[in-house]
């Protein structure tokens, strides 16, 4: 039988296409995907990365939802000019707690990646709620609405409960406070801020939005941006060992 | 209905399905009912309201209906099922007008920040995923679906598999289509490309995928050739990777089963992979192999000569199937993937090279002895064009996931011109090839109403691609280089926000262009409508050719 | 399979003999030179294997005989950029900021690399000619909230102002309405005051002596007797015709109200220390340096 006849067998029958079909699809994805679970080198050991503040992940899946990734990366390459415009390169460490991650694939603006802290609270205010009143050239949407829409904490526990179940390691005593550290978070007076800065290390509480009342959308995406590539100890952090 | 009542019943079908509707329905409204957040209450209403239209639709029908299911075969002739595809046909057209509109707005956009008018559903982030899932989806799925049941029934000479399944399959897939929009626009979204329809979606798409897979290959069961045609181990390997993808990319946990928010079991980098394995393989079985097998049977049949090579086919079937797959990590080059991941995308992404031009190369060759033809014939010169695009693409697609080159495309306009020239190019030109070749068949119509409107959608058309897959080519490199630009002192030449200005020119070019390809697509629709509504007779009369005067 | 329908007479070919709606296949044989490149590719992408990083293993993966990894390969570029930027760029880490403005070889250096940093961190704020806007101080002027001396623009570059770090600039303008300690028509009054101060007209019927009054016994602790500022305390100067925020008598009476306290970022820890002294030394040599 010839190396063509022998093709016959998928030819004649469909089950048999649809097994070795899948068979062969099957290989690529197996060994590409699954040693991401077990080799160590895959996620590096640092300090500093914890999951988000209730007003952090309010803030985070704002950005979802609004669309910010498909403008915004957040992933610097190691990349001589990436590093010097951004910082240092993205750990695989910062982002294990993203689900979804946010790496992006398209850079109409900056990445986004270390920008906590790099500008202040009212600057991300006036910038998103019209970009060109600040920045004459940008091609970035207005996000006005945001400050005028309320954070609805109601079911801020369920989102770290959730979170939990896929991997994120909120304590009980995290998600048992999750509404009363949303609106501590975002103002500096009240009386909860104390005790929340103590469920979330180093977590900066501000009235992000600068307005009085309880936590805008505004507040809670500041807040997220405000944390982006903070959390890691570059100090402590060993560039020798995390090569791969 | 001259039968008597007793002589008919319901199939196993009609009252399974009935009784799956009226399921539905109930845990709709308890889902209404209790929402947690407008859309889920919304599309939980629209769910309720379809699923109640659907039992009532299969009742009527029921009621309507002769004792006896449509024959299989009637004077020993098979009774294909046209039903379905005609529906899917018509929605393509839409859908496709609705995409590129969309495009064309996103596109204005960028240029002109303005049109944003600063409100959650025009800005965008929340259009651009309605734009991408328009055109892939809703455009590319119809035409796919569509051409799928065509090309299995007349290639396995019966019709097709399941009495109200196909029907399922076009009208709940279309259903989804809907639930993902409008979902987009009311900012419900899992933020992960091409799969960015959240977790009850997912869920409904799964359902309606397997009826899929099971309709498609039921079919194939009972075929009457004893070989199956080439084009359907392409439909196949498409319909049953895609549902493979489409599981691994998409599992998460709901925050609550009444809200649409969901969290993806899937973290960080993994998640990273898991993503790009899916995105890079929905262009690899939704846009390649699914349109390939579209390639496989208009071509020959339009031009009427054989397939190229049989044994072309059989090899760079089975290794475009298998290297696709670990193309994935292209996607993620220089990120905190680690490295080993990145080399095997890249080498097995040069690895696809040829069996993608395997593709190509039997898609041209079939028109050796038949080339005379394109001069007469636009439709089979958009068909032959299209392969030229899959070429070029196919081309660059490997050029940029080396990664010296993919340092600078990554994150530019280039990757959204390569885009374009797989999507307008390959994707666009070879589904309007097919509509144009199918709507006369399906509707019985001896030829399109106009080929001079062909012609002229052709042209058109091919100059709005051209004026925008360059734009993006010289923006998207320019962009790249102007990122890593070092002055003689060795210091970053330029800002960002100074890359942003030098993009303007570019975007408003490429709006244009977009603007050309969405003409071209009205003049189809109009091209299309009137070779229905025209009776047979006319459309091949010389005052028909000549619609202008 | 060949009966007398497998021969296909434009191509001078045969076909496979079987045929779906009309189609038929030829047998062409594979293209040579596809084979051909295939097969290339094929070698290619072993050889690739050999020399990176390729297969996952059990407990780590194949590492390549050149043990290559990108992020030791961008540590090696940047050291490598530090050297080609030469001699000069090692002297203007050595150089004391007066230094570098007297050498002008140093100071050009310094204006070269200042420019894409000022694009990419301060002129989202201060504005891409450095002009600034509403809240963020124009930094071509010779009017300094904080101190134009070379060491005090350091400071406020390394430091920022009211940004949270240790070492920042602090200080507040009080917010006299909301804090109930000035009523509406005093605060109406002292906006027109100190409109005055820089030559602007007032409103009608407004009362010079009671304005001089409020001013001083609110005011003067920051902004000076005449007015004229404090840099101590970031009070900026109400006589000099520029504005922070804006000199209409709503916008003057809106700062008195509610307090400003603007922010501007902490560098150090984000930018380099040389880095930062060359932004000392380019925001002091765009024009208004003392
Ligand atoms: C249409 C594309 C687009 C979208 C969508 C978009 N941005 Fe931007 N963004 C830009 C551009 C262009 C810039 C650079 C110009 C500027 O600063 O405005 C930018 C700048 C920024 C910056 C300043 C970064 C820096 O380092 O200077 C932040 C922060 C930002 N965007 C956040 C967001 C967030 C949050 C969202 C979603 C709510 C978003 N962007 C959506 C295009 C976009
Ligand atoms: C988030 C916005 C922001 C960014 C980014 C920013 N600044 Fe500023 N800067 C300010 C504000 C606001 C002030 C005024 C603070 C005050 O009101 O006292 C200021 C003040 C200054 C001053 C003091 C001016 C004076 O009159 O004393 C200097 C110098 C300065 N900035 C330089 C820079 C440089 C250099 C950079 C970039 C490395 C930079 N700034 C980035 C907001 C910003
Ligand atoms: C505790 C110190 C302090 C006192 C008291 C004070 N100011 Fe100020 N003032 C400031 C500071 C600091 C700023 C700059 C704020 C900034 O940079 O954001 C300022 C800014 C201003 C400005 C804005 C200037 C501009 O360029 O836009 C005005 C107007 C002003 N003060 C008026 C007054 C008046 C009137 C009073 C008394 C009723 C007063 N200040 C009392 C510290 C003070
Ligand atoms: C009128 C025609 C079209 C116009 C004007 C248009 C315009 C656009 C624009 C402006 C973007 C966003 C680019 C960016 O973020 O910078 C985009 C993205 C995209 N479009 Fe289109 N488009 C058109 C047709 C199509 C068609 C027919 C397809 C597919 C069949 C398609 C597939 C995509 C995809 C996949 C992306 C995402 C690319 C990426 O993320 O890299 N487009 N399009
Ligand atoms: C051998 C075939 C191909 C290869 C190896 C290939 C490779 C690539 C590479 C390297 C990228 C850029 C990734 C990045 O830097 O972010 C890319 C993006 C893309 N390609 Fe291809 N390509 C191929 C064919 C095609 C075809 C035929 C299409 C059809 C339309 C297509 C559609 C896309 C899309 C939609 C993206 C954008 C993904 C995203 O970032 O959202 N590709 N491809
Ligand atoms: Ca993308
Ligand atoms: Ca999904
Ligand atoms: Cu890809």
């Amino acid at each position: 039988m010839s190396f063509w006849t022998r093709h016959q067998i998928f030819e004649k029958n469909s089950i048999v296409l649809i097994v070795g079909i899948l068979a062969v699809i099957a290989i690529g994805g197996l060994v590409e995907i699954t040693p991401l679970f077990y080799l160590k080198s895959t996620i590096e050991v640092v300090d500093g990365v914890r999951p988000y503040t209730p007003l952090e992940l309010t803030g985070r899946n704002i950005y979802v939802r609004e669309g910010c990734y498909l403008c915004h990366s957040q992933m610097i390459r190691p990349l001589r000019d990436e590093v010097e415009r951004y910082g240092h390169f993205s750990l695989a460490a910062e982002s294990m707690y993203d689900h979804p991650f946010q790496w992006g694939s398209k850079r109409t603006g900056p990445d986004l990646a270390r920008v906590g802290a790099k500008y202040s609270d009212d600057w991300h205010v006036t910038h998103l709620t019209n970009p060109r009143a600040i920045v004459p050239q940008s091609v970035m949407p207005g996000y006005s609405f945001l400050a005028q829409t309320e954070v609805d904490p109601a079911t801020i526990a369920d989102h770290l409960r959730t979170s939990r179940i896929v991997g994120v390691p909120y304590t009980d005593d995290q998600i048992a406070n999750a509404v009363a550290d949303l609106t501590a978070q975002a103002d500096p007076d009240n009386a909860g801020a104390d005790a929340f800065t103590k469920r979330y290390p180093k977590a900066v509480v501000r009235n992000f939005d600068g307005k009085a009342g309880a936590p805008t959308e505004m507040d809670a995406l500041i807040a997220y941006l405000q944390v982006l590539g903070t959390l890691v100890d570059f100090k402590l952090y060993n560039e020798k060992a995390n090569l791969r | 209905m001259s039968q008597p009542l007793n002589s008919k019943s319901m199939t196993i079908g009609e009252s399974g399905l009935a009784v799956f509707f009226a399921a539905a329905a109930f845990l709709c409204l308890i889902g209404a009912a209790k929402a947690v957040d407008v859309a889920f209450g919304f599309h939980a209403a629209l769910g309720a309201a379809a699923s109640l239209a659907s039992v009532f639709v299969i009742l009527n029908r029921y009621f309507d209906r002769p004792s006896l299911l449509p024959p299989q075969e009637i004077n020993g002739r098979p009774n294909y099922n046209m039903g379905p595809i005609k529906f899917a046909t018509v929605m393509s057209v839409f859908w496709g007008i609705a995409g590129f509109t969309v495009g064309l707005l996103i596109a204005s956009q960028l240029a002109w920040p303005a049109l944003n008018f600063d409100l959650p559903w025009t800005s965008f982030g929340r259009l651009r995923p309605l734009h991408t899932s328009a055109v892939i989806f809703a455009f590319g799925g119809n035409v796919l679906i569509a051409t799928s049941f065509y090309v299995v029934q007349k290639t396995s000479r019966v019709r097709l598999a399941g009495d109200l399944a196909p029907w399922f399959v076009v009208l709940g897939y279309n259903f989804f289509i809907l639930i993902a929009g409008t979902g987009y626009l009311l900012g419900v979204t899992q933020s992960k490309e091409y799969a960015e329809p959240e977790w009850y979606a997912d869920l409904w798409l799964t359902i309606v995928w397997v009826t899929y897979l099971l309709v498609f290959l039921m079919t194939l069961v009972k075929r009457k050739e004893p070989h199956i045609f080439v084009a359907n181990w392409f439909y196949l390997a498409f319909i049953v990777t895609i549902a493979v993808l489409h599981l691994g990319n998409n599992p998460a946990v709901p925050v609550s089963v009444f809200g649409s928010k969901s969290y993806i079991v899937w973290g960080g980098v993994q998640d990273a992979m898991f993503q790009w394995w899916y995105g890079h393989n929905a262009v690899g079985f939704f846009l390649t192999a699914g349109f390939l097998a579209i390639m496989y049977y208009f071509i020959p049949k339009r031009a009427e000569r054989p397939i190229y090579s049989y044994r072309l086919s059989i090899i760079h079937f089975w290794a475009l199937i298998f290297l696709y797959i670990w193309a994935g990590p292209h996607h993620l080059h220089y990120t905190a993937l680690p490295d080993w991941a990145q080399t095997l995308g890249m080498t097995f992404s040069i690895m696809l090279w040829m069996p993608s031009w395997g593709g190509m190369i039997n898609g041209l060759m079939t028109l050796s002895g038949a080339w005379d033809k394109l001069r007469t014939d636009p439709v089979l010169r958009m068909l032959v064009v299209s392969v030229a695009f899959y070429g070029m693409s196919t081309f660059e697609g490997p050029m940029m996931s080396i990664k010296v080159v993919n340092s600078l495309s990554h994150y530019t306009d280039w990757t959204i011109g390569h885009v374009h020239s797989g999507a307008l190019g390959w994707v666009g030109f070879v589904s309007f090839g097919a509509l144009y070749c199918m709507v006369p068949w399906l509707w019985d119509r001896k030829g399109l109403y106009s080929l001079k409107l062909v012609n002229w959608h052709f042209w058109i058309a091919t100059i709005g691609i051209v004026l925008y897959i360059s734009a993006m080519w010289v923006s998207g490199i320019l962009q790249g280089l102007m990122w890593r630009a070092y002055t003689s002192l060795g210091f970053l030449e330029y800002s960002f926000i100074e890359s942003v200005e030098a993009m303007h020119p570019f975007y408003m070019i490429r709006a244009a262009g977009g603007a050309l390809f969405l003409i071209g697509s009205l003049i189809m629709a109009y091209n299309l409508w009137m070779t229905v509504r025209v009776g047979e007779a006319e459309v091949q009369s010389p005052v028909a050719l000549q619609p202008a005067e | 399979m060949a009966e007398q329908n497998d021969f296909d007479h434009v191509s001078g070919k045969t076909t496979t003999g079987h045929e779906w709606d009309g189609i038929k296949e030829l047998n062409t044989p594979l293209p040579r030179w596809w084979v051909l490149t295939f097969y290339a590719c094929i070698i290619w992408a072993v050889g690739y294997w050999v020399v990176y990083p390729s297969w996952p293993l059990l407990s780590s993966y194949l590492p390549g005989v050149m043990h290559y990894s990108s992020r030791a390969d961008v540590a090696v570029e940047l050291a490598n950029l530090e050297k080609s930027r030469g001699e000069k760029m090692v002297a203007l880490g050595a150089a004391s900021l007066a230094d570098i403005e007297k050498d002008p070889a140093l100071l050009a250096l310094a204006r070269a690399r200042g420019k894409t940093v000022f694009g990419d961190n301060c002129a989202p704020c201060h504005g891409s000619g450095a002009a600034g806007a509403k809240g963020y101080p124009n930094l071509n002027d010779d009017d300094w909230l904080w101190g134009g001396t070379l060491d005090q623009i350091m400071q406020t570059i390394q430091f920022g102002v009211r940004s949270g770090h240790a070492k920042t600039h602090d200080s507040a303008m009080l917010a006299f309405g909301k804090d109930g300690t000035l009523k509406p028509e005093q605060i109406v009054t002292v906006a027109n005051y100190v409109r005055s101060l820089s030559g602007l007209p007032t409103r009608q019927g407004y009362d010079a002596g009671a304005g001089a009054k409020i001013f001083a016994e609110n005011c003067t602790v920051c902004h000076g007797d005449a007015g004229k500022g404090n840099q101590e305390l970031g009070a900026p100067n109400l006589t000099d015709k520029i504005w922070l925020y804006g000199s209409d008598e709503a916008t003057v009476v809106e700062t008195i109200t509610n307090g400003r306290t603007g922010v501007m970022p902490a560098w150090v820890g984000r930018l380099d220390p040389s880095t930062i002294k060359v932004m000392a030394v380019y925001v002091h040599s765009l024009g208004g340096g003392k």
